[in-house]
């Protein structure tokens, strides 16, 4: 901290702490609050949804995760296309964002937004830009992570 | 099955207060939040953590982002248990393909149903 301030003018230190005086605290609990109920909510959708694959489709409580999260997307399509998602956003901040609903709205908000610069350039260009950081890191660690586990099974430490 | 509700509600609502706390506490932006969230998830079902959450609290576990990372090591665990080392690349997306396939195909049918606002 004191070596960033080194760089400065006391003008500009003299305005750092103006602005700090005058930013706005975040309300940390009203939003975890909100964070807890929004993204609580639409987890018990999702066991909802894995109730409906288990007992009409026949798939086990380990197999219907996937249907569940496709499903999942597809409705967060709909939401997102309406515009409900961004308000949805808004209020429930994280509880939005960390559901795999936050990651469809991620790809598809940025497909809809840059459908103007056109199908190739536009869509399939821009359609990863924010959802784009979670698959590598993802499957970077992912790869790591087995890569490790496969080793030492093959070396028989586990 | 209400019980499987209720710790779906509890441990998914609990996840997200996590990442809200990584949003405001720390000043992480989304991005930065989701890209951690889904690397604790790859490492927690590494050290075997995540599976027993799962069980206990269904989609709670699995609907969060953390669970795209989960289901990436297993995907490539399981296919390493097969094929040794190669697996860990060809199985990769093996459990996850739904996700990522649901994510492209709706992403580039909304861009053609929908029209950007504003």
């Amino acid at each position: 901290m004191s070596k960033k301030n080194s760089n400065k003018t006391p003008e500009q230190q003299q305005y750092e702490q103006l602005e700090q005086k005058h930013e706005l605290q975040r309300p940390v609990l009203k939003n975890c609050i909100r964070a807890f109920w929004v993204g609580g909510l639409i987890c018990a959708v999702g066991q909802a949804i894995t109730y409906f694959y288990i007992y009409f489709f026949n798939f086990t409580e380990q197999t219907a995760g996937n249907p569940t999260v496709a499903t999942m997307i597809f409705l967060s399509m709909l939401l997102t296309g309406f515009g409900v998602y961004d308000r949805l956003g808004q209020f429930g901040g994280a509880g939005s964002a960390v559901p795999v609903t936050g990651f469809g709205n991620a790809v598809i908000s940025a497909a809809i937004e840059h459908r103007t610069e056109g199908f190739v350039l536009g869509v399939g260009g821009n359609m990863f830009k924010l959802a784009g950081a979670v698959i590598l890191f993802g499957v970077f660690s992912a790869f790591v992570v087995a890569l490790i586990k496969t080793l030492l099974g093959i070396w028989g430490v586990i | 099955m209400l019980p499987m509700f209720f710790w779906a509600f509890v441990i998914g609502g609990l996840i997200c207060v996590f990442g809200q706390i990584l949003f405001d506490v720390f000043k992480l932006t989304p991005g930065h939040t989701l890209s951690l969230l889904v690397v604790l998830g790859a490492v927690l079902d590494g050290i075997g953590l995540y599976e027993p959450l799962a069980d206990f609290a269904g989609a709670g576990a699995t609907i969060p982002i953390t669970s795209f990372g989960n289901s990436l090591v297993h995907g490539a665990l399981q296919e390493a248990d097969q094929h040794g080392l190669v697996g860990v690349l060809t199985g990769m997306f093996e459990v996850t393909s739904s996700g990522i396939s649901a994510a492209i195909i709706f992403g580039f049918i909304g861009a053609l149903i929908f029209k950007p606002k504003g």
